[in-house]
């Protein structure tokens, strides 16, 4: 199979090329793409991307194949190859470090200007707060994020405002917190996302969704902060 | 002398997985300048991918359970070679450390009344093995690891930690009194080498299962912290202790939770038959993995396991039903689908046992302080700590109870952060290095840079694995285990001398690999020497030419020194402070 990967050494090279690399895939075998990426750096050990967990739930390996977002370690080869090729490139619209390996941190600020952390200065008792099966259901769909980044670098909105525009990971974590019944910060984290730019810049095309390893909505998330923005202003 | 920048902190954690940033975030929320120095970005640290839950008794599922038969339970498991003052320590700390993490904010799953869900495990009873299964293990769904490392990272973020992400540590620096006063690490993003100096050094860079071919542990599992320390010279404990998880997906070797077998799955042979049930009268599919793991090789060894190759078994999930799938083991659904191509709602999953965690690791006390013997004698390490995996305290002995290694990641963390938070009080200062310590730590890094006909860590490290999985894994045998030990010399000088192609500075994964295929081989050295001195067979250790537990000679730890590669032994403690010692009685489920 012949792979296209794209590759930049800020060392050594002045721009970034496509390399393209004949690899023989194991008879009967569906690989994953991060299999594949392995075979690869086996024979040419300066190829850089990162990995970590290969059963997509730690979310290094994010990058862009044959044009759509996704974890190499659960895509399998058969899924997202065209006419024998496939071509690997890093997540769109973040710096490139070299190779597959992108600079995220402004994703990574954008998921912490949300304050993405239980705010609840109530007492504690000296057990657990308690939390209804059907509160503690309102989380399904938002805590299982896993900070792949392949939702905001595959929204225009977050590639034309990544400063202002929080994007869908960092948006589904600000519902995340505002869902739970335990936060007691409503009000405050509704107040810091009132502006043009950080909710209001989705235009709902759902990018976010299709691309989603792990099956979650943030586009819904996102509706909903709308309606709890809309309903205090109102 | 090499002139490096120096970062000074008052404590530095190396690894950021959930023992690491337990600590840090214990130190940062009282104002230290604590430092968490991780390889990679904190939430793509291993204990994400933990699925069924932390142990804990905390009186939700049976408002009359007791830490005390928790308690009962790990000595048990431990086949009574863990510390019995440490496991005290973790299940009666345990339910403060565990509603804390509540308190957090992490997204424990619920039953009707609102307190936190708690399923069963394998090794749990009630009233010391008298009365029955318990349900002791608190889970958020099947991905209690993911919401835990989250729910921490979230809260170091909120108490300001200082995160070197991205870093990566490569040898502790000693000065000439022994004491550790940081790391040498490189800054990947750069390829920049720093110092970091500190105070305090915790090492909680968990476990490396990558020693073996088969292995529910992530790539990055590779065991730095054992390999530094096994470098400056620092004894390691029960390292032929591995645990082999019962449930890997066949040929993928991904992780399917025991929380799986607590919801009422079974595992089955070619026949269909359960036969945990021969093995196991009472708990059945529930006793102690590593029960489990030794049942599992048996039936296939025997001819009774499933496929064309025979070579593995099956577990059977079908008959709970689509809606105890989707509601508590959604990962396992999703994990079972995308690598054995089976929907646990209609067909079982193909599993075999896979290496899964490391008892042993560089013993600590209950505070995480480090240990080394001296003329027999314990002796603490000064300015060394270590917690979670990398560390055995030991709570985990000869065979871990699942949901215990959440549980003890999660109090020995904060315990190591509590006593350093106390030691940096009472005003411990920086110790000096000297430029001779930097320039030793610096020692390997030089010499990877330099080395140019040396083979590479591809080839290298399936070497390695291989004979680790042929030599040592479920069933050992002292003939076998004298081959690996030569195929293993041999592979040590080659591994000292490996070279890499890429030198350049920026993001250079390959100089990465080749460190950690060292810190790899250092483990796999520890593992087969220790493997092959403990002559008795005991929790996970079983051995064919010594398959029974003796412990006239072997209720005790065993110690390796590196620095002669031998083995001694350490004792055991059974004397806990509030509770009579458990005696050791013979192990059955």
């Amino acid at each position: 199979m012949l792979v296209s990967v794209y590759r930049y050494n800020p060392e050594t090279d002045r721009e970034p090329y496509m390399q393209n690399v004949d690899v023989s895939l194991p008879e009967g075998k569906d690989l994953m793409v991060l299999d594949v990426l392995n075979l690869i750096k086996e024979k040419d050990q300066s190829l850089s991307y990162r990995r970590s967990c290969r059963e997509g739930v730690c979310g290094s390996d994010g990058m862009n194949m044959n044009g759509k977002n996704g974890l190499a370690c659960i895509t399998p080869v058969s899924e997202v190859v065209k006419n024998g090729k496939l071509v690997v490139r890093p997540l769109p619209g973040l710096p490139v470090v070299r190779d597959l390996v992108v600079d995220m941190a402004i994703f990574y600020k954008q998921y912490q200007r949300v304050k993405p952390y239980l705010q609840n200065s109530s007492p504690a008792s000296g057990r657990e707060r308690l939390q209804s099966p059907e509160e503690r259901a309102k989380l399904d769909g938002l805590y299982e994020c896993i900070l792949c980044a392949c939702c905001s670098t595959s929204c225009p909105s977050f590639w034309w405002n990544p400063e202002k525009f929080v994007g869908p990971a960092g948006l589904l974590q600000a519902y995340r917190f505002l869902a739970d019944s335990r936060d007691e910060a409503t009000d405050e984290r509704l107040s810091e996302l009132d502006d043009p730019f950080s909710v209001f810049r989705c235009r709902g095309i759902m990018n976010c969704v299709s691309v989603c390893p792990k099956g979650l909505n943030p586009t819904k998330a996102i509706g909903h902060i709308r309606d709890m923005l809309l309903s205090r202003a109102t | 002398m090499t002139a490096l920048r120096k970062l000074s902190f008052d404590a530095v954690v190396i690894g950021g997985g959930g023992a690491g940033m337990r600590a840090s975030l214990q130190m940062a929320q009282s104002g230290f300048k604590t430092a968490c120095l991780t390889k990679v970005f904190p939430t793509r640290s291993h204990t994400v991918s933990a699925q069924g839950g932390i142990t804990c008794a905390i009186a939700s599922a049976d408002p009359n359970d007791d830490w005390r038969w928790h308690m009962y339970d790990t000595v048990k498991g431990s086949d009574y070679i863990g510390d019995q003052d440490a496991i005290e320590y973790m299940c009666s700390v345990g339910p403060e450390a565990v509603f804390e993490l509540e308190h957090m904010g992490l997204p424990f799953s619920r039953f009707e009344n609102g307190r936190i869900y708690q399923r069963p495990f394998g090794g749990q009873s009630k009233d010391f093995g008298h009365g029955g299964q318990a349900a002791r293990t608190c889970a958020a769904a099947d991905r209690t690891g993911h919401a835990l490392l989250h729910t921490l990272f979230q809260n170091n973020v909120k108490h300001d930690t200082t995160f070197l992400n991205e870093w990566f540590a490569v040898d502790l620096v000693r000065n000439q009194d022994g004491v550790v006063v940081g790391v040498i690490a490189i800054e990947i993003e750069t390829g920049e080498v720093v110092f970091v100096e500190s105070k305090a050094t915790v090492l909680a860079t968990g476990g490396a299962g990558r020693i073996y071919a088969s292995t529910t542990n992530a790539h990055i599992n590779t065991g730095d912290g054992i390999g530094m320390a096994l470098r400056a010279g620092y004894p390691m404990q029960d390292m032929e202790m591995w645990q082999f998880h019962p449930t890997g997906i066949y040929g993928a070797g991904t992780l399917v939770t025991e929380g799986c077998r607590g919801e009422g799955g079974y595992l089955i042979n070619k026949d269909g038959e359960r036969f945990m049930e021969r093995y196991a009268p009472n708990a059945k599919d529930l006793a102690g993995r590593d029960v489990v793991a030794r049942s599992m090789m048996t039936e296939i060894l025997e001819g009774r396991g499933c496929g064309e190759q025979g070579d593995h078994v099956f577990l059977k999930l079908d008959h709970l039903g689509k809606d105890i799938l989707h509601s508590r083991l959604p990962g396992i659904t999703e994990l079972s689908k995308t690598f054995a191509h089976v929907d646990p709602v209609s067909a079982p999953i193909p599993v075999v046992p896979t290496c899964h965690y490391m008892m042993g690791g560089l013993p600590t006390n209950i505070h995480g302080q480090a240990i080394t013997q001296v003329d027999g004698e314990d002796q603490v390490i000064p300015g060394l700590y270590a917690c979670g995996e990398a560390a055995c305290v030991s709570v985990h002995g000869a065979n871990r109870l699942g949901g215990n290694s959440l549980l003890d990641l999660v109090v020995f963390g904060r315990a190591a952060g509590l006593f350093i938070e106390e030691q940096l009080q009472q005003g411990i200062e920086y110790r000096a290095a000297s430029e001779d310590d930097v320039d030793r730590a610096m020692g390997r890094l030089n010499a990877l840079d330099t080395n140019e006909n040396g083979e590479d860590t591809a080839t290298l490290k399936r070497e390695l694995q291989n004979c680790m999985q042929n030599y040592f894994g479920v069933f050992r045998d002292g003939e076998f285990m004298k081959k690996g030990r030569d195929e293993l010399t041999g592979l040590g000088e080659r591994i000292a001398n490996l070279s890499i192609t890429d030198k350049s500075k920026a993001f250079n994964t390959a100089r990465m690999e080749a460190l950690e295929l060292q810190n790899l081989f250092e483990v796999a050295e520890s593992t087969a020497i220790s493997a092959d001195e403990r002559t008795e067979s005991r929790g996970a250790h079983s051995r064919r030419d010594f398959p029974v537990r003796d412990d006239a000679t072997w209720l005790c730890h065993s110690l390796y020194d590196p620095t002669t590669k031998s083995l001694s032994k350490r004792g055991v403690n059974f004397t806990p402070k509030t509770v009579e010692t458990f005696e050791p009685k013979e192990r059955t489920y």
